[in-house]
């Protein structure tokens, strides 16, 4: 595990803002994410083609676009999750800093996948208690001492605004919190093996009004110390948040840019056209 | 839309007739099972002894004189015991790499999966002949260790399709729950482990049942033996055979003493089922 966690472990009370920002990567090549050419083919089905671009650091970028364009895709292509789908085929660059994800074996993506962590669509706890949730990561990552992941999954609780609605049933199951708790404990599951980006796939379509505004408040405030790419179908939530925007539309990336300029002043039509709800 | 009073009829009468027949068959299986177990309890309570559970069979023991029949319950508790072991040893690995390693598409997979439903119908006297056979073949006598390997090829095909059930039935979405967060195939497969207790619990009662109630795997593989084994290599005594002994003989005594055999067998499997639930409830708590 990395340097950070390690020190996190050591430190009596957690790190401050300052000292969290200045350690985390500081033994990573994290010069970001960027694709150039993708292109993914599932069965046959041309679904990405050509897709080029950069996912800015330290910001919240929302992936917009209509259904079936081919959204979730690109996004699973990042961590190439994707893989677990039969008949998919990559070429082209994924880049993360020096590494080429698209090129890499099931066994070299474990790294990856660490440093890209994804918070998916609806929850799914893993099965055992709250605790064991956040610690499962750490514990596959080579973090076991007890007391070690004691203050670890204190801290990520905490970031994720849990700890004080679950810290008197820790051992209980994961299950038994509601869908709201359960994706924020996701979220915080994500970020406890300290990825330096964070994947979520239409993270609050589950969850209702209420718990969407946490999680997406939540975002907002971890983009501070991680990068955040969000798949979107809710132009509200990503008029809201996105700090930069991607549209896509039938698998090419149509438009991208800041999202003020990307949503307020579009340069092609059919951005144009989607933002007006011509189709969705 | 509002449906005609007649056609609410037809649905209704339907409705009733599939419950009718539901409730029906549940009602056959149920008053078949408590038959079986009504004349078991009822003869075997009869003429059980402790004697007869806790002393092996003196001399003339099949022709009615005294004795018990522990040798048999030993038998059988270290057949069942160990084969049941050696049958998760096996039946694990092979039910992951069918599902976390093959692709759901593999042919490797499908023409494993057949041969796996194939062996399941196939009749234990036939993995008893194909045993003794093997057994013939590298000089080894009939033993505790033959039958214990005959009964081990018995089960897993039943425990590997149970077991190939509930895993297939795991949601994706855990996979990728553990995937994202850098885990390794195997470390995956720990994680599905803690998620499918439950189905590995029922399939190991579903093969405990066969493997403690079978008569035919065990005749030519672990023979008859009226001691307890204190090694691999010699015979052993099973319940089943016991009791097929006990009611193949002349004396209507000794056939009654075959339902008292009977009943033992049937607390074992109570005690096992009882014991499994109590282990499965206590491990799946935190089941997704």
């Amino acid at each position: 595990m990395t340097l950070f966690v390690k020190r996190l472990a050591k430190s009596e009370n957690g790190f401050t803002k300052e000292e969290f920002s200045m350690f985390k990567h500081e033994n990573e090549d994290s010069s970001g994410l960027y694709c150039e050419k993708l292109n993914v083919s599932i069965n046959g089905n041309h679904i990405l083609k050509d897709v080029s671009l950069k996912i800015p650091k330290n910001k919240i970028t929302c992936i917009v676009g209509p259904s079936g364009c081919g959204k979730s895709t690109l996004l699973k292509t990042f961590n190439r999750i994707i893989d677990m789908t039969e008949g998919v085929k990559i070429s082209g660059k994924i880049m993360l800093g020096s590494e080429n994800i698209a090129d890499m074996s099931f066994n070299d993506l474990t790294e990856i996948r660490r440093r890209i962590g994804l918070v998916p669509q609806r929850p799914c706890p893993l099965p055992m208690s709250i605790y064991d949730n956040i610690a499962y990561g750490c514990r596959i990552h080579g973090i076991t001492k007890r007391k070690d992941l004691n203050k670890i999954v204190v801290h990520y609780l905490n970031e994720v605004g849990l700890w004080n609605e679950v810290r008197n049933r820790l051992q209980t199951p994961a299950t038994g919190l509601s869908i709201g708790q359960q994706q924020r404990l996701c979220l915080a599951r994500s970020i406890a093996v300290e990825p330096e980006i964070i994947l979520a796939d239409e993270a609050t379509s589950a969850l209702d009004p209420v718990s969407s505004k946490i999680v997406e408040d939540l975002f907002v405030r971890l983009k501070e110390d991680y990068t955040i790419v969000m798949v979107t179908h809710t132009l509200r939530q990503a008029l809201r948040i996105a700090d930069y925007a991607i549209f896509i539309y039938m698998g090419k990336v149509v438009e991208e840019g800041p999202a003020k300029e990307v949503f307020e002043n579009p340069q092609n039509e059919l951005t144009k056209n989607y933002l007006l709800g011509v189709f969705s | 839309m509002k449906s005609s009073p007649k056609k609410h009829r037809k649905k209704f009468v339907a409705a009733i007739a599939a419950r009718v027949c539901m409730y029906l068959s549940l009602l056959a299986v149920f008053a078949f099972a408590i038959a079986i177990i009504w004349a078991v309890i009822r003869r075997g309570w009869q003429c059980i002894t402790w004697e007869m559970v806790t002393s092996l069979p003196g001399g003339g023991f099949y022709i009615g004189k005294s004795g018990g029949f522990l040798n048999a319950i030993v038998g059988s508790i270290y057949i069942v015991g160990a084969s049941t072991i050696l049958g998760l040893i096996i039946s694990i690995p092979a039910v992951f790499y069918l599902n976390v390693y093959l692709k759901k598409t593999s042919k490797l997979a499908y023409v494993a999966r057949l041969a796996y439903d194939v062996l399941f119908g196939v009749p234990s006297i036939v993995y008893g002949a194909f045993a003794f056979t093997l057994m013939i073949a590298v000089g080894m006598r009939t033993s505790l260790l033959g039958g214990i390997i005959t009964t081990t090829l018995l089960i897993i095909p039943i425990m590997i399709r149970s077991m190939d059930e509930v895993v297939k039935n795991v949601p994706d979405e855990l996979y990728e729950a553990s995937y994202a967060l850098g885990s390794t195939r195997l470390e995956t497969v720990k994680l599905v482990i803690r998620q499918i207790l439950s189905g590995i619990a029922t399939a190991t009662l579903l093969s405990v049942g066969r493997a403690i109630g079978d008569a035919a795997g065990v005749m030519f593989t672990a023979g008859f033996s009226d001691s307890i084994p204190t090694s691999l290599t010699q015979q052993t005594a099973t319940l089943p055979l016991s009791i097929f002994f006990q009611l193949s003989a002349p004396q209507v005594e000794v056939q009654e003493r075959a339902y008292a055999a009977a009943f033992v067998l049937t607390i074992i499997v109570l005690i096992i089922s009882l014991l499994g639930r109590f282990l499965t409830n206590k491990f799946s708590k935190h089941k997704i």
